[in-house]
């Protein structure tokens, strides 16, 4: 048995990936090919003429202090928010796996979070905190907090990786489940007999056994805040005040659509396109065939 | 005098299932006590309801004295060899041996030379850098004895500790088992469902059915005097043929209420001469199963039905649907009655 599929017509494979391939082709291929070519490209103000300039882009990118203070904002952006999805995440999980009645109900609510659109998570964080009408601005202030992200970078910057990661605790909350029910109950137990107290057995035997789950986490977290995050930034601060919170990929946007900067643009992207490309192999390579124990 | 007392004892799941119906064993200082029974007959919710695995329903459990039903396992003092053996994945055998000294607080030095001694004796010595993982069935076993003994407890507890094991593996290993807990003279529970092992374990057997003892005591007593029909059946093997007396010709007194009469495969004779108050029963042979030194034949009686098996020695030449004519002698025999206790 060779688990193969044998097709009677030749044709029938190709004509059934065709709409995926022609998906992939539009939406992925063909932007991206015009992304590389506008990427050595200058254009003239008007759009009239275009000339090509090699990676001079690239060059004037990389030497941009404006550039650089975008990759340090998506660097902290980005591990502050996987860590804080998952630092929240995996107690929670611990104490879903405690429940006894109304594990599913519980577990439900917990997953809800994920199913809300990043725009629609920013601007939920967005009123709950804007300085003038937000519940917990009111809050913030009346306990003698100084709140105004739309000032504060650090505020801003908090309020953005919070937006962010609340969406994704429901994700890797999920996966510390199904990894904590992966856990073998035995060796919980074989723990408590050789007389480690509950939270020596977390730390020595649970949470080294998660540590392929936690680190499938870390990558798709990252992952997400590099890329997925445009909409809950777009929606809370619009990569201000300044540009504390402009990140990687909104500084695409802003500068491509914002500030026409079509050049500049595609070479951020090129740019970007190789970091995806880089954790897509990082994530195929050391996730796919995670740390097994068995 | 790590003796263990179970007085009345009782569990009852959650789900309603009563798993444990009141079972009593007293387990003197330093025995080997074997708990036999089919698969689901409650063995393992025992045994874990003694490690502090499971609550106590109802009932008492103490060791040395003390009740523990309150205790949890961390201070029990016992070990624990699991049927999967329950081996850290991601620590060194060595790890897996120090951990439970460690949680304990035993100095370094002492731990050392703990682990290396228990290593010693199980000829684990040149396996300590390795995971789980990286070794053998038999050796993980042999792991997951060594991380029981290093810590020196009151109690040894064993849940089918030899079921993932191949059959020469487990005959070893089976020796090693009882030599060790001899030598350390440790208090032990050890759960199987095999009689075989039960049998050549048990200082003292206990055979369990559906949540209850059947009988409890000497393993050999058991096996000369079982005292249910369940008992008879189970232990020994391959198994007591059991027949109708109106189906066989005696020469003896029947005892009262007797419903069913039994005699071991290896107590029957096929040509020998009828004794005093003996069995004598027609049957035709249906195969015969060589296993090398001796042979068992496997025959039916043509009134009533009842399959019986004859041991002899050597090797029978015999072919199916040949006529036999079995007998017993009457101090072999089983009575029966039609409750299935023994008479
Ligand atoms: N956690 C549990 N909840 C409900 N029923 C259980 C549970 N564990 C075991 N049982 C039931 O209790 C009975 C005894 O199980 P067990 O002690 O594991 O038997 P054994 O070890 O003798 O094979 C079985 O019928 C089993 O289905
Ligand atoms: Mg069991």
């Amino acid at each position: 048995m060779s688990g193969r599929v044998v097709f009677p017509n030749k044709l029938l494979p190709y004509l059934l990936l065709a709409p995926q391939l022609a998906i992939t082709a539009v939406f992925f291929y063909w932007p991206a090919s015009q992304a590389l070519k506008q990427s050595m490209q200058r254009e003239d103000p008007f759009g009239l003429q275009t000339t090509f300039v090699g990676l001079a882009n690239f060059r004037r990118v990389l030497a941009d202090p404006n550039y650089l203070n975008s990759v340090k904002v998506t660097a902290v952006f980005s591990l502050s928010t996987a860590f804080l999805a998952l630092a929240l995440a995996l107690p929670l999980a611990v104490m879903a796996e405690k429940v006894v009645r109304g594990k599913g109900i519980y577990r439900t609510l917990l997953i809800w979070p994920y199913a809300v659109a990043p725009a629609i998570a920013g601007m939920l964080w967005l009123f709950l905190f804007n300085p003038a009408m937000g519940t917990f601005s009111y809050l913030l202030r009346a306990n003698g907090v100084a709140w105004d992200p739309l000032l504060k970078d650090g505020q801003a910057m908090g309020l953005v990786v919070a937006a962010a990661a609340w969406k994704q605790i429901s994700y890797n909350f999920l996966f510390f489940v199904a990894g904590l029910q992966a856990i073998p109950r035995s060796l919980i137990e074989a723990a408590a007999i050789d007389g480690a107290s509950g939270p020596k057995r977390f730390w020595t035997i649970v949470f080294p056994l998660l540590a392929p789950t936690t680190f499938f986490l870390l990558v798709v977290n990252t992952v997400y805040a590099f890329f997925d995050t445009f909409g809950v930034i777009h929606a809370v601060t619009q990569g201000g005040p300044g540009k504390a919170t402009e990140t990687l990929v909104y500084k695409v946007y802003n500068d491509g659509f914002v500030n026409l900067q079509l050049g500049s643009s595609a070479a951020q992207s090129v740019i970007l396109m190789g970091v995806v490309i880089l954790l897509t192999a990082i994530q195929f390579r050391y996730v796919e065939r995670k740390v097994h124990y068995g | 005098m790590a003796e263990v007392d179970l007085k009345a004892v009782r569990k009852r799941y959650p789900n309603g299932m009563e798993a444990v119906k009141g079972v009593s064993i007293a387990i003197p200082d330093k025995a080997l006590c074997v708990l036999v029974g089919p698969s689901g007959c409650g063995k393992s919710t025992l045994l874990r309801m003694v490690a502090g695995l499971e609550t106590i329903s109802e009932g008492e459990i103490s060791i040395e004295g003390r009740v523990v039903n309150q205790v949890s396992p961390t201070d029990r003092d016992i070990a624990m060899v699991f049927q999967n053996y329950a081996l850290y994945p991601h620590m060194k055998v060595y790890d897996n041996m120090a951990y439970g000294l460690r949680n304990r607080g035993t100095p370094k030095a002492e731990i050392d030379r703990r682990v290396r001694e228990a290593a010693a004796t199980l000829e684990l010595g040149h396996l300590l850098d390795r995971r789980p993982r990286e070794l053998s069935g038999g050796q993980r076993q042999r792991v997951a004895m060594g991380r029981a003994i290093v810590r020196q407890p009151k109690v040894f507890l064993f849940d089918e500790p030899l079921s993932n094991l191949d059959a020469k593996l487990r005959g070893q290993m089976r020796v090693e088992i009882k030599r060790l807990q001899r030598e350390l003279g440790v208090t032990s529970l050890y759960v199987t469902h095999d009689q075989l092992e039960a049998m050549t374990l048990a200082d003292l057997l206990v055979v369990m059915n559906a949540g209850e003892v059947e009988q409890a005591g000497d393993p050999l007593e058991i096996y000369e005097k079982p005292a249910s029909i369940f008992v008879a059946g189970f232990i020994g093997a391959p198994p007591m043929n059991l027949i109708d007396p109106a189906s066989a010709e005696l020469s003896g007194p029947i005892p009262a209420g007797a419903a069913k009469l039994g005699f071991r495969p290896e107590d029957a004779i096929l040509d020998g001469f009828a004794s005093e108050g003996g069995l004598k029963i027609r049957a035709i042979l249906d195969g015969v199963e060589p296993v090398g030194a001796e042979s068992y034949l496997h025959a039916h009686a043509p009134a009533g039905g009842a399959r019986m098996i004859v041991r002899t020695a050597g090797r029978a030449r015999m072919e199916p649907g040949t006529e036999l004519e079995i007998r017993a002698p009457a101090e072999k025999l089983h009575w029966f009655d039609a409750a299935g206790r023994r008479i």
